[in-house]
């Protein structure tokens, strides 16, 4: 395979897979070390492990909640709440979007709105959801669709506005009608911006969801974190954090998978 | 040549912009008969493009007349090729008889058929982005040409392109047009691509835009727009186009 390439080439290409290797390599190693450090750290007394916890002790917590079954209750809780406020918040902010580009007189009355609701810190929020919508999954859900679906709309709005225009024009030349315009050019060039606006969306519907859950809840991650902080056991807390990093990344990871497929098959694909 | 397609009469035009309100064209007259390739030179910024719009209408003048021969179309063809990166050759080429819901077998087989003449038949499912500019222009042309506009509107369809292309894509694109027996009206600032492509060329004033002067070019008739580059009248029309801008 290799033999009609240069040697050049060929050092080139060995050059370039061995950085990415020793990337992936200290990547894994700095994660390896810096849970040995915590461990060591511990163990030799030099931080408290009741306040600071360890990953022998969170690795136990993690055993103990899967051996009652509550493991997966709580992550399944939360991970529903997100994916149904994510879902929800970009639906909502697109359609948003998707009203305010085609009623531009709506768009200009609305945009000082939009802005100050974007800006606003929607946690802030959070005493009115539970008493409007009662102290259950529902008001968590809201909350994240609240978090989510603003910054959906700015995001997909501002990709929508900054089309080409010079393709806008070209549809005028051709007689577009506003609906061809939206369907044919203005659709298809925002797709990178609303899969920009997709992962931006993932984050915040974390954020909304753990926020709802310190609120008001019965289970899921957010409520093993504040629960595990009022009675003091910090192990329970570090279990929180730790699964919801592992969660948040695979779903950030999936997102931002799918914005190199779709974007690549926009620009080279056939 | 049998009468006039387009003809415009004492067309006045200001656009308005929250800074001020200009004055873009004014007293314009000038008629083009079918078959016959006009071009429109002029200082950059004197309004040619305007005009296009105007004849197009997508603007309205604010007085005069501008009569189209009834159930002409326009076809308008961009200093930009403004081809959609998500869509292949083929489709782009197609996008004029989609919006004008004329998909049709016949159009396709037309549409095919220019991109083979264009010499673009391998090129048929790439992307633009695989396409040099020459060639990106050549699809932007054949999507112009697909609805079969009785005239075509060139706005500087060449000035993006480096000299050699524009050379060779002029030629080209002379001898497509011709060969449709379409009627056309090439927008220039460069004084070389309008005598050696038109039939007639019009000099336009600084803004406010009118006509200041105009040539015919009997000569040509026979030769493509690069043999005509090489005739010894060919330098002759370029001064005296050249001393009426500068005047």
């Amino acid at each position: 395979m290799s033999s009609g390439m240069s040697i050049q080439r060929q050092r080139y290409l060995g050059r370039r897979k061995r950085y990415g290797a020793a990337v992936t390599i200290t990547q894994l190693l700095l994660l390896v070390l810096s849970l040995a450090l915590w461990e060591l750290l511990t163990d030799i007394g030099v931080i408290d492990s009741f306040i600071m916890s360890s990953p022998s002790r969170v690795a136990a917590t993690i055993f103990r909640l899967l051996a009652d079954g509550s493991l997966f209750l709580h992550i399944g809780v939360t991970l529903l709440e997100t994916v149904l406020g994510f879902v929800i918040g970009v639906v909502i902010g697109a359609i948003i979007a998707v009203v305010l580009w085609w009623l531009p007189f709506v768009g200009r009355v609305l945009d000082p709105y939009l802005v100050v609701l974007n800006a606003l810190p929607k946690i802030a929020l959070g005493p009115i959801l539970i008493v409007w919508t009662g102290a259950g999954m529902k008001s968590i859900v809201v909350m994240a669709v609240l978090v989510s679906f603003v910054v959906t709309a700015v995001t997909v709005l501002n990709g929508f506005m900054t089309v080409d225009p010079d393709m806008l024009f070209l549809m005028r030349t051709l007689k577009a009608s506003r609906f061809q315009t939206f369907v044919r050019v203005v659709l298809p060039a925002s797709i990178p911006d609303m899969v920009a606006a997709l992962k931006i969306s993932v984050g915040m519907s974390w954020v909304g969801v753990i926020v709802g859950e310190y609120l008001v809840s019965k289970a899921g991650l957010g409520y093993l974190i504040v629960y595990g902080g009022q009675v003091f056991k910090l192990d329970l807390v570090m279990t929180g954090v730790v699964i919801l990093c592992i969660l948040a990344g695979l779903m950030y990871f999936g997102v931002a998978a799918i914005e190199r497929r779709v974007v690549g098959e926009l620009t080279h694909g056939r | 040549m049998q009468g006039s397609l387009i003809k415009l009469s004492g067309v006045c035009c200001s656009y308005q912009t929250p800074e001020r309100e200009t004055d873009a064209v004014r007293d314009l007259s000038f008629s083009v008969d079918e078959g016959e390739f006009v071009a429109i030179v002029g200082p950059s910024g004197c309004g040619k493009t305007t005009v296009l719009s105007l004849i197009m209408g997508l603007m309205q003048p604010s007085s005069g007349s501008i009569t189209v021969r009834d159930g002409s179309k326009c076809g308008y063809m961009l200093q930009r090729d403004s081809l959609l990166g998500w869509r292949s050759v083929r489709k782009n080429a197609l996008l004029a008889l989609e919006v004008t819901h004329a998909v049709t077998p016949e159009g396709e087989a037309k549409v095919d058929a220019l991109i083979k003449r264009c010499g673009l038949s391998d090129f048929a499912g790439s992307r633009p982005a695989q396409l040099s500019g020459g060639m990106r222009q050549k699809v932007a042309l054949i999507r112009t040409l697909s609805t079969d506009p009785d005239l075509l509107l060139l706005d500087e369809p060449f000035s993006a392109l480096d000299y050699q292309t524009r050379l060779t894509l002029s030629d080209e694109v002379y001898s497509l047009i011709k060969s449709c027996g379409k009627t056309a009206i090439l927008v220039t600032h460069d004084i070389s691509e309008a005598v050696s492509m038109a039939d007639r060329v019009l000099v336009f004033s600084n803004r406010p835009a009118t006509l200041r002067y105009e040539t015919q070019i009997y000569e040509g008739r026979a030769n493509s727009p690069l043999e005509r580059r090489n005739q010894a009248w060919f330098s002759s029309y370029f001064s005296d186009i050249w001393e009426e801008l500068q005047a």
